[in-house]
Order: structure tokens, then sequence, then C-alpha cells
């Protein structure tokens, strides 16, 4: 019997991994052993927890190092994208208390669910083995589908989960019957050895087997980040996952779709691009459309924030036919805008909610902007971004995308964009409209916001702000990011 | 002799996953599947997998199939008496056999890929199977085999917090 | 041995009858039952590309989507099981707006 030879094993390029996963166990364990029904505390320790990390993932930014024999990369791409996940977790944990109290909601180990749900997303984004890629996308998935039942005495919250689970399973088949093609076709698992066959064997291009894999592959993704036509999971989730989750889904896992999205077809297949392009606006203008259009005629305001998410969805994808670095890095900012204002309106919209009701319909937002004078301003500034109107994160967001498109010559797939831009207005303006210019027809007492959403909105609003006003750095590092 | 063979359990293996799309009552459809995974199991047996083709009858028709029917006998599930809609039968079946259809005309289209790695028959009957899967796990495939824990830890405690009485 | 198409072309089909079952059936633990065949046809993609490539790759893939496929069961057999709680039935037309 031969002795196994282990491979050299470079742990720091995992430590934020290691890091996070030790500190939700951790919690998990506080949660047992610790007496006292409060579990605010919990959600404290994980933002402490998600700071570390954080400080362990951006000490690493610097040239790229590859480790366990391929499957996990350490690079600014990677870094850039784990900055966007914690951030939107640290955001999300911050408005859960209120909610999860005011819900009767289990609260001890959401905190430890949320902190797995995002080592999955920062497998994703460092994984450069479809495996990883893979097994980090399923810890994401389960945990996201237990959070989105987490309500669990709430039917709509029930139907969320179960929905979210079908499709989420189904929608990994298709992924993993594309992984399996790949696979055939070019006898690796690992990104960097699918790239040199592919650069060694052009033919393997054309071979249809590669290229039914790679279709399989993108609709597994497109079903992740909710790109139509595989949308209809999302308004359904959405409006019935508990209002925070509902936050998290939409900032998060959207960006680590497109982190691994990217690191698959543009990594992999860097011969195939004129051919992805080709695919990716025809799924942008689909996804912007339908989104768009969709959410204008809807009441309730998740709802309309669901649809408007896949609106975004669809932004993103603009930059990602371009296929150049401009469009790449795009993506990136977009992505950590969009984590801070969407996160912040969601914020805003719990504050609105009252218990029991998963509905928080645009008319019982009337009145709003006269008794909450400066909650109805922050919102209005997350509804502003959310459109794409200056000075904020979303107009820059919005803008290097659309810019990249024409660079890469896709003027018309720009003009589109704006277009869609401009109707995607209606139903952030109405919402504003109903907060100022509409009496409320019951007398009705909004909560004021307790210190932790308070902090969430502040750093939210700041961050849009700041992030319009003054992007040149973030967008250096974000080009930075993107010098693959 | 081998094709022959081949031909009965493939005739097997599908006619039972037709049955388990057909069965209107779920404990039909489930022995129907468990049927599947044995033949999907003799498979892996003739394509040299003996330790797949042991893992595959241990967790899916021993753990997850087990999994299954117990939850549809606690639900006590119902005969399904109401068809759906005839449009979505027929939008169903239009989409699965148009992805039939492309997949296979892509994979009779699609040329091979040659060898790449070094297992061979003889190999795997020398070192056995067992020790080669094992290899493989503990040193190039080290991080996924980690990552299972945190994955199995978490919906561990998911499947808990949704379905424990009272927590 | 067999040429290696005819055990793709067999888990095509099941694959392909898997994405009819989830698609057609109305019962949520029925579709579950179909996203597992899903699953399986791809293992059997897997173990046949592995056996022609003479590479173990793809059976350590089989090996991590058991473990997944396990764990998948438990939380959406688990999420069954809420539902039932608060609407006796798991007929997917009983979720609301589930439109498959």
């Amino acid at each position: 019997m031969e002795t196994i030879a282990m491979p050299a094993i470079n742990l720091a390029v995992i430590m934020p991994e290691i890091l996070l996963s030790c500190i939700a166990m951790v919690l998990l364990l506080v949660n047992v052993f610790v007496p006292g029904n409060n579990k605010a505390y919990l959600g404290y320790l994980s933002i402490i927890g998600l700071a570390v990390t954080a400080a362990s993932a951006v000490g690493g930014w610097g040239p790229s190092v590859s480790a366990f024999n391929g499957s996990v990369v350490q690079d600014n791409f990677a870094i850039f994208f784990k900055v966007i996940f914690l951030i939107s977790a640290g955001l999300a944990i911050l408005i859960s208390d209120r909610y999860m109290v005011q819900e009767d909601c289990n609260q001890g180990e959401l905190y430890p669910m949320i902190l797995f749900a995002t080592v999955g997303m920062m497998l994703m984004a460092s994984g450069t083995d479809l495996m990883v890629i893979f097994l980090g996308l399923e810890l994401l998935s389960i945990c996201l589908y237990v959070l989105a039942g987490w309500n669990r005495d709430n039917l709509k919250s029930n139907e969320a989960g179960l929905k979210y689970f079908l499709l989420g399973a189904f929608s990994t088949g298709f992924l993993l019957y594309g992984m399996a093609l790949t696979y055939g076709a070019t006898g690796s698992t690992k990104i960097q050895a699918i790239s040199s066959y592919v650069m060694g064997n052009p033919g393997v291009a054309s071979n249809p087997l590669f290229v039914v894999g790679m279709l399989l592959i993108a609709v597994g993704f497109s079903f992740k980040i909710a790109a139509a036509p595989f949308h209809m999971w999302t308004p359904d989730v959405y409006q019935g996952a508990p209002t925070p989750m509902t936050a998290f889904m939409s900032a998060g896992p959207k960006a680590a779709g497109f982190a691994a999205f990217i690191r698959v077809m543009i990594f992999a297949f860097p011969m195939l691009r004129a051919e992805w392009s080709d695919l990716l606006w025809i799924l942008a203008v689909l996804t912007m459309t339908v989104g768009n259009i969709i959410a204008l005629s809807q009441d309730n305001v998740k709802r309309m924030l669901a649809y408007s998410s896949i609106a975004h969805a669809g932004y993103a994808l603009v930059g990602f036919a371009a296929v150049n670095a401009e469009g790449a890095a795009g993506i990136l900012f977009y992505m950590l805008s969009y984590a801070f204002m969407n996160i912040g309106a969601f914020a805003v919209i719990i504050l609105i909610t009252k218990k029991g009701e998963v509905n928080g319909n645009v008319q019982d937002l009337a009145g709003f902007g006269h008794k909450k004078p400066l909650l109805a301003m922050v919102l209005s500034i997350f509804l502003f971004s959310l459109a794409g109107m200056p000075p904020t994160a979303g107009f820059i967001g919005k803008f290097y995308l659309f810019s990249a498109a024409i660079k890469a010559g896709y003027v018309w797939l720009a003009i589109i964009g704006v277009l869609n831009s401009a109707a995607s207005l209606y139903y952030y303006l109405r919402v504003m409209v109903f907060m100022y210019m509409k009496d409320p027809e019951e007398d009705f007492e909004w909560a004021g916001a307790t210190p932790a959403i308070a902090v969430c909105l502040l750093v939210a609003v700041g961050a849009t702000l700041v992030l319009g006003v003054v992007p040149g750095t973030v967008l250096e590092l974000a080009q930075k990011a993107v010098q693959f | 002799m081998e094709s022959i063979f081949f031909l009965v359990v493939a005739a097997v293996a599908v006619i039972s996953s037709i049955l388990v799309v057909t069965c209107k009552n779920p404990i039909n459809s489930a022995l129907s599947l468990v049927m599947t995974f044995f033949c999907l199991a003799t498979f892996y047996v003739m394509l040299d997998a003996p330790f797949m083709a042991a893992t595959q009858v241990i967790v899916y028709a021993g753990a997850i199939m087990v999994l299954i029917i117990f939850v549809i006998m606690l639900l006590n599930v119902r005969v399904e008496t109401v068809k759906r809609g005839t449009h979505a039968v027929i939008a169903g079946s239009a989409i699965g056999l148009f992805i039939l259809f492309q997949t296979v005309w892509f994979l009779m289209k699609g040329s091979m890929t040659g060898k790449v790695g070094d297992m061979t028959k003889e190999q795997i009957v020398s070192v056995g199977h067992v020790e080669l899967i094992g290899k493989a796990l503990f040193t190039d495939f080290l991080l996924p085999f980690e990552v299972t824990s945190v994955l199995l830890l978490a919906a561990i405690v998911g499947a808990v917090i949704l379905a424990k009485k009272k927590i | 041995m067999l040429a290696i198409e005819n055990y793709l072309i067999v888990s095509a089909i099941l694959f392909a009858i898997g994405t009819i079952g989830v698609l057609t059936k109305r019962n949520a633990i029925v579709i579950f039952m179909c996203i597992e065949m899903m699953l399986n046809a791809v293992n059997l993609t897997f173990i046949a590309f592995s056996r022609h490539l003479g590479n173990i790759d793809g059976q350590v893939f089989v090996f991590f989507v058991m473990t997944v496929a396990a764990a998948e069961a438990a939380v959406g057999l688990a999420l069954m099981i809420a539902f039932f709680k608060n609407r006796e039935s798991i007929d997917v037309e009983d979720v609301n707006l589930l439109k498959l």
C-alpha cells in the first residue's frame, strides 16, 4: 500500500472562509449554552465576526495565489466580491433583529445560518474548480431555502421556502448536467485545465457536446441570478420570505451568482467571448424589459422591489454582454452599490410593515412623508438611486455599465437600457407620490427605527451618496479587481 | 451478451422512470424511483465503478428514499385526484422533449475526447476502486471534501429549525 | 465495454423524463422525486465520462452530488412538513401563484 502524498496546503488562501465558518459554529454553541431569551447580542457578535473576516479577506489584496491543486484562488476579483457579500450579510443582520422579534421568530440560529450562506458565497467567488463552485452554491442555496421559510407560522413564508427549494433544486439539475457535459468534453473540472484544454484544442469550441454543456451551465446560473426567462420564482419568494432575508437574497446571492458566472464564462472560455456576447445580450434585454414592465403594475412594495431586482440583474448583464474589462468592473461596482441601496430600501420597508402583514402596499405609505420626514427622505434617496438618478451610486453604476456596452459596440443595447431606466422611474416615483402627496385613509402610527436599523440606514445612505459623488477610489479598485 | 444485458437494464430504468411520472399514488412513484436507482447502480457496476454503485444503493435507495417514503407516510399524502391543467402537461412535455432531442442530437454529433487520465480497468482491479476514490478525495479534492462538512452542518441545523415542534 | 454513447443517451432520456415530471406533476413530494431523478441522470453521465476518460474526477463529483442530494432532501422535506402543518396539503397548485 503506497502512502498518499498530500498536496501543498495553503490555508492562508481560504482563511476568510475558515474564520467565518468557525465563528458561525461558535455562535451556534453560544446560542445553546448561554441562557436567556434575548438573542440580539448574537447579531452583534456576528457583525464583529464579519468585520474580522473582511479584514482577513482584504489583507490578501495583491497578486493572485492559487491553492489546493487549483481548486481555489485568492485574487482581487474574489476579494472584491467577498467584501460585497460581507457587507450585505452585515446590513441584513442589522435589520433582522426588530423584524424577528416582531414576528415571534426564532433568532438564535438565524445569524449562524446567514454566516454559513456567506461562506457559500465566498467559495463561489474564489472557487476555480467546478466542484468548489457547485458546493459553494449549494451551501448558499440550502441556507437560503431555510432562511426564506424562516417564519414557520406564516403560510407565505412556508410557500416562499418550498417554492424556492423546488425551483432551486430544479435549476441545480441543469447546472450539474452542464458541468457533466463540460467535463466530458474537456476532461477536467478545474477551470484552469478546462481553459488550457480549450486553448490547446480550438476544435473543442465547436464541439456540440461542449456547446450544450455551456448552454446548460448558463441556464443554471441564469436561474440563480433571476434573469428572464428564468425569473418566475423571484416575485413570490421575495414577497413571501421574511423582509430582512429578502433584502439579503436580493443583494448577496445575486452578486455571488454573477461572480461564479463571470468566473466560469470569462476565465474558462476566453476563446468563446463572441458567442457569449450574443447569448448574453438577448438575456440582458429580456431581463431588463420583463422586470420593468411587470414592476409597473405592482401595488405591493416588496413585490415591486422583487421585479425591480430582476431588472437590475438585467442592467448588470448589459455589462456582462460587453465582455470587456470595463463591463466586468461595472458589474462589480454596480453590485456593491446595489447592496447598499436595495438593503437600505428594504430596511425602511421593515419599519412600515405591521406584524403578520407581509404585504406592505404602496397605499399604506400615504402620509408617510409628513409623519416621518427623515425616513421618507432616506427612502427617497434609495429609490432615486435604484432609478439611476445622479448624484447617487445607482447613476454611476449604470453609467459605467452602459458606457462599457457602447465601447463594445452595443450602442442600441445601451439605448434599451436607458429607456428601461426611464420606465423604471415611474414605479419608483409612484412610491414617492404616495408618501408625500396622498393623505392617509386611516390614522396609523409608524414605529421609530431601532438603533441597529438606524445604523444600517446611516451606512447605506452614506455609501449610496459617497459612491455617487466620489466613486473614483472604488472604481479604481474594481478595475484592478478585473485585471485577470 | 453485455449489450443485451444493457438493453434490458436500460429498458427497465426508462420504464420505471416513466412510472414515477405517471403513477397517481406517491408511494408507487417512490417505489418506481427505487427501481430506477437500482438500474443506475447496475450501470455503475458495468462502468467499473463498484464503489459508486454501493453508495448509490446505500445513500439513494437507502437513506434518501426512506426519508421520502417516511414523509409521504407522515403527511398521509392522498392520491392525486385532480389533473393538472392540460396546458401545463402539454407545455411541460414539450419542454422536456425539446431538451431530450436537443441533448441527444448534440451527443450524437459531438465527438468524444480521448483518454486524458491513467485510470484503467486493470488498475481499478489491482489497486481497488475505493482506494482510488479515497486518494482523489484526500489529495486533489481536499477542499470540496471539507466544504461538504460545513454544508451538512448547515443542512442539519436548517432542517431541525424548520421541522422541530418547539424550539 | 459498450460504447459510451449508450449510457449518455439513457441518461439524457432519464433527465428529460425528470424534467417533464417536474413541470407536470402537482404534488411537491413527487416533484422532488423527479428532481432526484434528474440528479441521478447527471450522475450517470459523470460516471460514464469518468470511465471513458480514464479519469477519477467525475466519480468524485458524483460523490459530492450524492452528499448534496442528501442534504437537500433533509431541508426540502422539513420545508414540506412546515408547509403541511399550516396548510394540510402539499399540492403545488395550493401553493399560491406557483406557476411552473
